[in-house]
Order: C-alpha cells, then structure tokens, then sequence
C-alpha cells in the first residue's frame, strides 16, 4: 500500500511577528528579536509570548546577521525532505546559531566547504538570496567567518 | 474519592523485529496483551479500562483507540488513546497509575504499539515541528540528538569512544533479552567504524526502528497483592516539558530530566540515586545519551558519566545495572518503547527478568524521552508506599 502521486498542500499563518521577521529579511536583510520585559531574554525566531515567563512580548530588537555556533551537526545520510518528496542534499551543515545580541538559537544551514572550521563556538554570518520572498530560504545559508 | 496505593501487577510484550509482517497492527497489540493477562493470571472480563497509544502519523491510522479495539481487549470498555510522542508509552503507563490511584477504576489495562515498518519514521517525526522555524534543517530525530551530543561533547570533551561504551553495554545487556530486537555482540570497534550519520552519530550509536507492542496492567491495593505475590508499587513520578522550538533548548544538559528526576526523588525519599536505586531502564535512543542523561538523572556530577561508564558502575554486575534489557538501542518499537522501560522495571521488581534479571531490586526507576527533550520517571519499588 501506498499513498501513489497524491499531494497535501496545507496553509499555515506564521502570525505578525513570524510574519515582521521574514519581511525584515526580505526587505532589509535585518534580523530581528523580541525581548521578553519580564526576564529580559531575546527570542530570535520571535514570538508572542515567553514560555517560562507566560508574558506577552512587544519590544522588537534588531540583532546581528553574525553570531556563533551554538551547535551543529552534519547530516550524511540520505533521507526524503517531507516538505517536498525531494532528497535532501546531504551531506549539509545543521546550524543551531546565536546571534550577536540574541539569547536563544536560530536554525539554519552552514555552510561545510572546510568541515574543519565547524566548531562550537566558531564566528558565523548570514549569506542572503538576491531575490527574496519573504522565505526562511532567503537567507541561503551561514558562513563561517573566522 | 480519596488516593489509593496501586501496583503495576501484570506485564507482557511481543518480540520485536524490524518487520512483523506476520500480523497486523490490531493482532501485534494482541500478541501484547494476551501475554500481559497469562502473565497475571487474568481474563479480559478482569479489566475495568484501557489506555492505548502510539506516535500519530506513524501507521497512518487515525483514532487508533477504536480502530484496535478487537485487539486491545477495550470492547464495551471505557478506552482512551493518549499520544505524546516519545513518551507516549510512559504517559499511557503512568496513566495507568493516575486512574488506578484515583478510585476511578481498580484494574487498568495501558498498551503501547508501533509498527515501524509500515511508516516514514523520519517524515512523520518531522510533522510533530514547527513548519518554519525547524523544518528547514530539521532531519528527524537523528538529527536533533546529534546537535545535543555536539554540544555536550564540546562542552565537557568527551569523545565518540566514550559514547561507544553506552552502545555496547546496552547491545550486551540484549543478548540475555529473548523480547530484545537485536541480539547480536557488537564491540567497541564495530561502533567506532559504523558509518557516520549525522556527526558524532554512527549507525550503531543510534535505535534500530522496531514493529512490537508493550502492555501493563494496573491494580490498586484492593487488587495488586491478590493478582501478583510481588507488586511493583509505584511511589513517585514526574513529568517536565521544556520549550517548543528546538533552538531554545538548552542542549548542555537534558534540563527537563534534571528537574523531573530532582522532582520524583524528593517524593519519594531517594538521597543518593546511585546508591539507592537498584536497576534503571532508561529511554536512551542514542549512546551520547547515557551519558549526559545519566548526569541530568543524578547519578554523577556533570562531565563524570564517560567515567562511570567506563568503569562497568552501570553494567549487570555493577553498582546500578542501566538497562538490563538492552534499552532503546536494541528495541525501539516508539510508542512502545517508554512503556517496555516502565514494564521492564517492573519486571525487574517483580523478579521476573529470567536472565536479565538483576539480584534483589527493591527500587526501580523507568524513563520516557520525547522529541523536543521533554522527560518523565517513574519509581517503582516492592514496598508498598
Ligand atoms: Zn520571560
């Protein structure tokens, strides 16, 4: 038994403050943060309200389109990307980045043309698309920068 | 209605293989249950409710409470399906307890079940992620450990070979598990030169995928001494979620394990976790796990489980044996595999663990794990509380 040709296509709304965050990219390569007024954490993807905190959050931060690893792995082994019954093009670097001024990670690619360079703790930045959607694949991947 | 004492008095399990195509999900749920009665010498009348769960997504089977119901013994019964990812089957058996020990019902019959084989582990793994934020990099869960063991690795230096160490000892302990997947002795070598999946992940660091199904049965005081000469009593539990979104998690240490392990002890009166318990089956899917998570459990200063699992403090015969079945990494049947650590503590209390079992428990500790490192233990022991 199988599920043949079929497709799936779903909606889902990202909300304003997913929403402010991709067009940010888009238009101003700018990352931005929101700022917990309770514990004074920022949160980069933002959203609306702390977890730990159970608060609204409303202060935007800019911060940095560098930061560094927090984590990383490096994926080698082939598997079918859910999101387009395509295959990943592994091998790929998983990013968990802090970015300068952030407190939480943000997920992307990096960059692993010199795997030696990926460490915890190695300077990353941010490459953007020249065209730009307001995608998270706007940001084509990090780049480690030291 | 007032709290009431309650034991897990029955268990059973199928034996697990990477396919059973030998039957379906409702007959493989069966094989489960049926063993868990001829384990404590009951019939299907015997049980007043059942709890059954599995990962959603996985078979592809939607309400899998009523779809299963000839198999899990539930028909014309109050039953309910409770899904919580990894810890689906010690959310299910710790149900068990909360509606034993509630007066709600005297005899409740928790099943766990997976049918690997039948699914895309990784893709349906991927769905339980945010759409935007995770899933770009996101490769199910081996490669979420992988990021966790990058970062405890660096954090305190320890080394594949350290992490090695956990895999061969769980591979080790399968060999006396007849229910065990697989049962085969790997060394320190095989490991090491497996291929990589996801770095510091090697094939045989990680969880085989697993058909099989898990079934408890609990009883309150009324009952458990009647059905079984030595209960497992539970005497506390703890369950902690941490945050949603992967990157918020602190990967240093599994902190919802620190606090739902800190939480269960103090309930239940445990200074010295090594000291006083005396087996744990934990929900280790991977080998860098048993070593940071025996930290966050309490069984050592953090960056000191390379060490003492070097030593052999948690092999059979040592100090506290950590799973004698074989674990995670020799069975992973999902929605089962939390509830086979709860039945397999149990087993080990009721003295039941033929060759795997460990001389004289009188304490057992059992753990679930879910995908966004949330965690949950349990205490069993042969006191009653
Ligand atoms: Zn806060």
């Amino acid at each position: 038994m199988h599920s043949g040709e079929g497709e799936q296509p779903f909606h889902y709304a990202i909300g304003r403050y997913g929403s402010k965050f991709l067009s940010e990219i888009r238009d101003n390569k700018q990352f931005y943060g929101i700022k917990c007024p309770k514990c004074g954490k920022v949160y980069v993807p933002p959203r609306e309200v702390c977890g730990p905190c159970f608060t609204k959050m409303t202060e935007w931060v800019k911060v940095a389109d560098e930061g560094k690893l927090y984590s990383y792995t490096i994926l080698r082994f082939a598997f079918l990307d859910p999101e387009t019954g395509k295959q990943k093009p592994v091998p790929y670097g998983y990013a968990f980045i802090t970015l300068d001024g952030a407190d939480t990670a943000f997920q992307h690619f990096v960059e692993i043309t010199d795997e030696s360079k990926v460490k915890v703790g190695a300077r990353v930045k941010a490459i953007f698309e020249d065209k730009r959607y307001g995608k998270i694949t706007d940001i084509k991947h990090f780049v480690i920068i030291d | 209605m007032g709290k009431k004492r309650t034991a897990i008095v029955a268990t059973g399990q199928t034996h697990h293989r990477s396919s059973r195509l030998d039957v379906n999900g409702i007959e493989l749920i069966n094989e489960a249950v049926v063993r868990c009665l001829e384990d404590g010498d009951l019939t299907i009348e015997d049980i007043d409710a059942v709890v059954i769960g599995n990962m959603d997504h996985f078979e592809g089977i939607n309400y899998v409470d009523t779809w299963s119901i000839d198999g899990s013994g539930g028909f014309m019964k109050p039953t309910f399906k409770l899904t919580t990812g990894g810890t689906t089957g010690s959310t299910v058996g710790q149900s068990g307890f909360y509606l034993t020990a509630s007066g709600m019902f005297d005899k409740v019959l928790c099943i766990g079940w997976e049918k690997n084989s039948e699914s895309d582990t990784t893709a349906a793994i991927t769905t339980a992620f945010d759409p935007i934020w995770d899933r770009l990099v996101f490769a199910g869960a081996i490669g979420g450990l992988a990021v966790e063991a990058t970062k405890y690795m660096s954090e305190y230096g320890a080394t594949e070979e350290d992490a090695a160490h956990v895999a061969v000892r769980d591979r080790t302990h399968a060999l006396n598990n007849p229910y065990a997947q697989l049962r085969k002795p790997i060394t320190l070598e095989d490991v090491m030169s497996s291929p990589m999946l996801s770095d510091p992940i090697k094939l045989l660091d990680v969880c085989p995928r697993t058909d099989g199904a898990c079934a408890v049965v609990w009883a309150n005081e009324d009952y458990a001494e009647k059905i079984c000469s030595r209960p497992a009593w539970y005497h506390a539990g703890s369950v902690k979620h941490p945050f949603n979104l992967l990157g918020d998690t602190d990967l240093t240490t599994l902190v919802s394990m620190e606090l739902a392990s800190k939480e269960a002890y103090k309930k239940a009166g445990i200074k010295e976790p090594l000291k006083e318990i005396d087996v744990m089956e934990l929900y280790l899917p991977y080998s860098c796990a048993g070593l940071s998570w025996i930290e966050a459990i309490g069984l050592c200063e953090r960056g000191g489980a390379p060490r003492l699992v070097r030593d052999g403090v948690t092999n059979m015969d040592g100090e506290l044996p950590i799973n004698p079945s074989g674990g995670v990494i020799a069975t992973n049947c999902i929605g089962a595999t939390a509830l086979l650590r709860m039945a397999e503590a149990a087993i080990q209390v009721m003295g039941k663990g033929g060759d795997r079992q460990v001389p004289d428990v009188e304490t057992a500790v059992a753990t679930g794990f879910g995908g966004c490192f949330w965690s949950d233990i349990s205490v069993l022991r042969s006191k009653k509380p």
